[in-house]
């Protein structure tokens, strides 16, 4: 009989305990229902009525088109699903050469800053400049470099005899070269931040003893720090593909709605179907066919690097 | 118990304060206490920026706001909205239902936005409360709406466009100003110099609404309609593709900079033209700020109508402008239209289109926006008798940005050295109708 209070009491911290953590993360996850499933199964929805200017006000009475805004994205005969399929190649080949490049000059940085040597504090610094300006400024200063009669950028070249001063970069395909530039030069140093990061996670003792046994600088790098780096490289490159692959700001900027051809990417492809031509079912439906591909791929990725990494 | 009340307690306040933010009004007016059209009310309203900035607006249309409470007690809360954001607001306002009492709308717009059923339609009765129909200027309330349809916006500032010319530079080079096409551009390649820098006509080479604007123009001296009588879209017509010809061929036959297909924003082709790079400029009349602005003397510019190729229609402009509307589902219908009947008033307008530089909307008023009598009379003859409304139908903003964007991408072409060919044109515009066709 004395023992059941004992026991009650046992009982109700228990379920507190338990309940706790529940409790912690609810705020979290209400506020991910809100902020990003609730408007992602709104956006499904969009992509199957044809939600266009007639129907903004009272989004309701918008008729039910079934799939067809999908067979339109998808049909490549025609003009409207060829320049889907023209966006989606320029945006993987835009995120092929950011994450590339973003990753080989974050690594390359990475690897020399990592050795102590007299500065290498003010480099780390420097190097991390692009990554602290606020996007919108970093751009639009690029924006001006990138000019043809007074930016900086064609006077350099006309100073050092490589062109005549006269070539437009935000134009023509040269607008997507532009675009690469910029996004590299933004997503460079997270690369090398995380990688810096990862470097310092490695014993020095190891490279000392792999210097004993007759390893050169290349040796160490192919077998101690690239195998250590692999779980930052993992998590690294799949971010820094998402958000390439997503990127809204550095065309948008550049720009605006409607990029030349050869900078139209698919963030900013589906805008325009949906804030330039008013077709919001149709802009959902493109949505939608994004996240499906970047779910396939991220699964894919995560899947197979998974594995290796349990098998290694 | 703590323990579990803390947590419970932070999710009820988190919960609480969601709704609370979802259940909140956007309007932003508000009934002070006071009756629909009475003293007490506050109206908001969304101006759109029509000076050389937005702070210059607020300092335009605040004192004239202020006149506006003192005579009838309603309040008017101004926002002024950049052109860029203008229409992605609204939008966003259509949809929420949340938005201002009185808005402006370029008046291209109109019809488009009319489609969304978010504003009020101005009936007999509300027209009877602004003032009427005919104290507008026919042409500006064309552009209220579709053809058949109350309208649900009401002209404000009129625009319409001019040919600028440099006297000095012309005087120079022993011109007069042109009266044809044909005369414009051989005018235009005597006045050209690249290597010095200047050249016979600036551009606003980036700019889809200048594109667009253009290529309807020269389109319509071609006698040819971007929609047929049903509204459907018929880009490819040969009057189409003369009309944007027309245009790009500026850039193609070299008389204009080539750097100025990236000028997009507004004011850099007007800059090239008060700095005496270009000795022409096609723009509306509200140029004439900016052409002050940049130290050019309203005695050393002469302005004529745009001229057209020997023969063909003398359609030298589209009536442009900022229209006014008034959201559906205000509380405060009767205050919102007395607002609008303020700010029709010959009396206002005399005292914004100068600041503004626009063209009364009033039938029958002096244009008062430049003390060069005959620049106003120009461009007022102009607005009677040169100008045709852009194409009254529910998708004319689709209709713009993508005809623009098309033609934009045409002049790149040109720029880049590669002059576009009638078949070039016709794929960009055949294209650029492909997509009007996805939109429905």
């Amino acid at each position: 009989m004395t023992s059941r209070p004992t026991v009650k009491r046992a009982g109700g911290r228990g379920n507190a305990r338990r309940l706790t953590p529940y409790f912690l993360i609810a705020p979290a996850i209400i506020l991910e229902l809100l902020i990003h499933i609730l408007p992602m199964i709104v956006g499904v929805w969009m992509s199957f009525v044809g939600l266009t200017q007639a129907f903004i006000a009272n989004w309701s009475t918008a008729p039910w088109k079934g799939l067809s805004s999908y067979k339109l994205a998808l049909d490549f005969s025609s003009p409207i699903g060829n320049s889907f399929l023209h966006s989606f190649e320029v945006t993987c080949l835009y995120t092929v050469l950011v994450v590339g490049c973003a990753w080989f000059l974050g690594m390359s940085a990475a690897l020399v800053l990592h050795r102590n040597f007299r500065g290498r504090g003010f480099f780390r610094t420097l190097f991390l400049v692009p990554y602290a300006m606020p996007i919108y400024t970093g751009i639009m200063t690029w924006s001006f470099m990138l000019q043809r009669d007074n930016g900086l950028v064609n006077h350099v070249l006309k100073s050092l005899g490589l062109t005549n001063g006269d070539s437009f970069w935000l134009i023509g395909s040269n607008a997507f070269w532009s675009m690469v530039i910029i996004a590299v030069w933004r997503s460079w140093p997270f690369a090398f931040l995380m990688l810096l990061a990862g470097l310092q996670n490695i014993p020095d003792d190891v490279y000392d003893a792999a210097s004993v046994d007759g390893a050169g600088i290349w040796k160490q790098i192919r077998y101690i720090t690239m195998p250590a780096l692999r779980p930052v490289n993992l998590v690294m490159v799949l971010m820094l593909f998402l958000w390439t692959f997503n990127d809204f700001n550095t065309p948008f900027v550049l720009f605006g709605a409607q990029p030349p051809k050869s900078a139209d990417i698919i963030s900013v492809h589906i805008y325009g179907a949906s804030f330039v031509n008013w077709d919001f079912g149709f802009g959902s439906a493109m949505s939608v066919l994004l996240l499906a591909f970047l779910l396939v791929v991220t699964g894919a990725y995560l899947l197979i690097f998974n594995r290796r990494s349990r098998r290694a | 118990m703590k323990t579990r009340l803390i947590p419970a307690l932070v999710v009820a306040a988190m919960v609480a304060s969601t709704a609370a933010c979802g259940g909140s009004s956007g309007s932003g007016s508000s009934d002070g206490g006071g009756g629909d059209s009475g003293s007490g009310t506050t109206l908001t309203y969304w101006a759109s920026n029509q000076g050389s900035s937005i702070d210059v607006d607020k300092k335009v249309l605040g004192p004239e706001l202020k006149k506006f409470e003192k005579q009838t007690g309603i309040k008017v809360d101004l926002q002024v909205i950049g052109w860029p954001d203008l229409l992605n607001k609204i939008l966003a306002a259509t949809s929420s239902g949340k938005g201002p009492d009185v808005l402006n709308i370029g008046n291209t717009w109109a019809p488009s936005l009319q489609a969304t059923g978010a504003f009020l339609p101005f009936d007999s009765s509300a027209l009877t409360a602004i003032g009427g129909k005919s104290k507008f200027v026919p042409a500006s309330f064309a552009t209220g709406g579709v053809k058949g349809k109350d309208p649900t916006s009401v002209p404000l500032y009129s625009l319409v466009y001019g040919l600028y010319y440099n006297k000095k530079m012309f005087a120079e080079a022993g011109l007069k100003p042109p009266t044809t096409w044909e005369e414009l551009q051989t005018d235009a390649r005597k006045l050209t110099d690249a290597d010095k820098g200047t050249y016979g006509m600036a551009m606003e080479g980036g700019s889809y609404t200048e594109s667009v604007h253009f290529s309807f123009i020269f389109g319509q001296q071609h006698g040819a309609d971007p929609f047929d009588s049903s509204g459907k879209p018929n880009f490819t017509s040969p009057g189409m593709v003369a009309g944007v010809k027309q245009y790009v061929d500026l850039m193609s036959n070299k008389v204009v900079n080539p750097s100025s297909v990236q000028y997009k924003n507004g004011p850099e082709a007007p800059g090239d033209f008060a700095k005496g790079k270009a000795a022409m400029l096609m723009s509306q009349n509200n140029a004439d700020n900016t052409l002050v602005a940049d130290g050019m003397k309203t005695s050393e510019y002469g302005v004529v109508a745009i001229p057209a190729p020997t023969g063909k229609k003398d359609t030298a402009s589209f009536v442009a402008g900022i229209n006014m509307s008034v959201f559906k589902n205000t509380k405060h219908k009767d205050a919102a239209l007395k607002f609008v009947k303020f700010m029709t008033s010959p009396a206002e307008q005399k005292i914004l289109d100068v600041p503004f530089a626009a063209l009364p909307v009033n039938a029958g008023a002096t244009p008062n926006f430049t003390k060069n009598a005959a620049e106003a009379k120009t461009f007022q003859n102009i607005l009677a008798t040169k100008a045709v409304p852009l194409p009254l139908v529910a998708n004319e903003s689709q209709y713009e940005t993508n005809v623009g964007n098309a033609v934009n991408q045409l002049i790149a072409q040109a720029a880049t050295g590669k002059a576009p060919s009638e078949s070039d044109i016709k794929a960009a515009l055949q294209q650029a109708q492909d997509k009007m066709a996805s939109a429905g």
